[in-house]
């Protein structure tokens, strides 16, 4: 075509270059990872491992796969992330449907709306938080690690737009004429349109909930409660096996690099797993969630 | 029958409404509304064993410490520093890398490097911090074995205030750039085709076409995204720091959430470590509101 000059031609080769190597960029600390992970322990500490393993071995698996620890955080977060996942999304649903009422069909709308969207903008911070969920003695209970985070008020947004823009309010009132209530209405007609918006929430409350470490530092006091996130923060990052109450030795295998690093691969095998998914989604949601005409 | 509709759901059916917001109500009154009321602490010479009640009502003596305490207040000049340039930085990286990515022709590829680059947002800072501790490590580390193949010596990046800071930002960017780039991505998206085609007919090359067409459409976008993080300025990123830092950086690295979990939470300060953390509520809830509003006055943007 004739408006692409020589010179634009070259900066399109540039510009896919210096992109390719951006993208490199994104995933290379994750190839080294895995790399390391599958290297012969002695190659890992002579650091001579880059991008591909040295000495090929399954020896850091084995070990990992094998201690009760992490297996039992790995059951930890996963119980954690479902449970967490379906009070998270059942609470958007029930919120964002009566808030997707104008006011005129549900008086006190507005109001409630408020009372949701303020804990958006103000929290009582850290210290208070804590001081509730152990006064109500959820220290050491999964439901500490549930409940605090199950109204997101973001996500009843976004679903609450969803239902307002792509539920046809002529299905609704035909459905209410014929007799149905607001429970029948919204599981027969809201759910099913919704599936997919549902399954996106669900998968971003997922992803949220297996990547969440601080709350497993914070209100378990017993290792053995920890999340797969929280054992990892402790062992592999804070590098610190005192503050857990475990037999040190027990741990110590866990210290080597190979070893480390085929705890990271693990943490992030999940995520990987479900970004395909995400990906199709994410596009969509954001802009649904941020742009509203 | 409009009308009937609408009136039985005034008078008998919008019953099931308020009740499907009771478990939402509950959880965030105790979980949400309650904490604010602990807020009290921030006045107090707060002892865990008398409580609430009997603990000493000292003023705004925990707030007077903040601005005395030197290390309160660098930690709260470190919190803006870092917080500031990470929102700039978010900023028009994103937005260098849209305008880049829209230049691209094959779909194939375009999609490929939308892949690779969406990653690591999802990968939370206990994962990247476990790599980046790896791959930073003097000794060792694979960065630093190709910064000497440079001849340059081994950086201590995580151990040296100022590199540390460079670290947090760089990582922060490197982190997200890609994810925030969605958001331009689908304003470039809608830009009406027929501008290119009559910027054609006039003779402009791609390049006079992305300066005069395609960045001016992202503008809006721009100010939007620019105002609504000013409500982040006291956010430098709890989760990155505190799976970076260590003793070495306070100094330079520790930000206003690592000095209240670390004071308040387990140096047992209570009342100090509230007070700090109210102050940052508070200044983010002003920030929030005063960047709503200006998002809805410069693009009339509303959230809901």
């Amino acid at each position: 075509m004739h408006h692409r000059s020589l010179s634009y031609r070259i900066f399109s080769v540039g510009n896919n270059v210096l992109l390719a190597l951006l993208s490199f960029l994104c995933i290379a600390p994750l190839l080294h990872v895995l790399a390391v992970s599958f290297s012969s322990s002695a190659a890992a500490d002579a650091n001579i491992v880059k991008l591909w393993p040295i000495g090929f071995s399954l020896e850091a698996y084995k070990v990992t796969l094998a201690n009760e620890y992490f297996i039992g955080s790995f059951f930890n977060s996963i119980t954690r992330t479902l449970l967490g996942t379906a009070v998270a999304v059942g609470m958007s649903i029930l919120i964002g449907y009566s808030l997707s009422k104008e006011t005129n069909e549900f008086k006190g709308r507005n109001g409630y709306a408020w009372f949701f969207v303020f804990t958006m903008l103000f929290s009582g911070g850290l210290i208070p938080g804590y001081m509730i969920v152990q006064k109500l003695g959820l220290l050491n209970s999964i439901w500490a690690l549930v409940l605090p985070g199950a109204v997101s008020v973001y996500n009843t947004i976004l679903l609450m737009n969803f239902f307002r823009t792509s539920v046809p309010k002529a299905l609704e009132e035909a459905a209410f004429i014929d007799g149905a209530g607001h429970f029948r209405a919204l599981w027969s007609i809201y759910l099913p349109i919704s599936l997919p918006s549902l399954a996106t929430i669900s998968l971003f409350t997922m992803v949220g909930h297996w990547n969440a470490w601080f709350d497993g530092l914070i209100y378990m006091t017993q290792s053995e409660k920890y999340p797969m996130s929280t054992l990892l923060q402790t062992l592999v990052v804070q590098r610190d096996l005192s503050s857990m109450n475990v037999n040190a030795d027990e741990m110590k295998e866990l210290s080597n690099r190979t070893v480390k690093t085929a705890q990271i691969f693990i943490a992030t095998l999940p995520i990987i797993a479900v970004y395909p998914f995400l990906q199709k989604f994410f596009v969509k949601g954001i802009v649904l969630g941020s742009v509203k005409e | 029958m409009k009308q009937r509709v609408a009136r039985r759901w005034n008078f008998k059916l919008t019953w099931p409404l308020h009740v499907m917001l009771v478990p939402g109500i509950v959880l965030v009154l105790i979980f949400a509304y309650l904490p604010m009321l602990g807020l009290v602490m921030a006045f107090q010479d707060f002892q865990p064993q008398l409580g609430f009640f009997r603990s000493e009502w000292i003023g705004f003596e925990n707030f007077k410490l903040m601005f005395e305490y030197p290390d309160a207040r660098q930690v709260i000049w470190n919190t803006l520093l870092i917080a500031v340039i990470k929102i700039v930085a978010h900023l028009i990286v994103p937005l260098i890398f849209a305008l880049l990515l829209n230049e691209v022709r094959k779909m194939v590829f375009k999609r490929f490097v939308q892949t690779l680059v969406y990653l690591p947002h999802f990968l939370s800072w206990v994962i990247l911090g476990g790599i980046l501790l790896d791959m930073l490590s003097t000794d060792g580390g694979l960065v630093n074995q190709a910064l000497g193949w440079f001849g340059i010596e081994p950086i201590f990046f995580l151990g040296n205030g100022d590199w540390f800071r460079f670290t947090v930002i760089f990582s922060d960017v490197w982190k997200d750039f890609g994810f925030s780039t969605i958001i331009f991505l689908a304003a470039l998206s809608g830009i009406n085709p027929d501008f290119y085609e009559a910027a054609l007919i006039d003779g402009a090359n791609r390049w006079q076409q992305m300066l005069k067409i395609t960045l001016p459409s992202l503008i809006p976008i721009t100010i939007v995204v620019g105002t609504l993080s000013l409500g982040n300025i006291l956010n430098a990123g709890f989760d990155q720091i505190f799976n970076l830092y260590n003793p070495l950086v306070y100094e330079k690295g520790d930000i206003i959430d690592t000095y209240v979990y670390r004071v308040g939470l387990i140096g047992g300060d209570f009342g100090f470590g509230t007070a700090v953390g109210v102050f940052k509520s508070l200044v983010s809830f002003i920030l929030i509101v005063i960047s709503y509003r200006l998002a809805y006055k410069l693009a009339n943007y509303r959230i809901f």
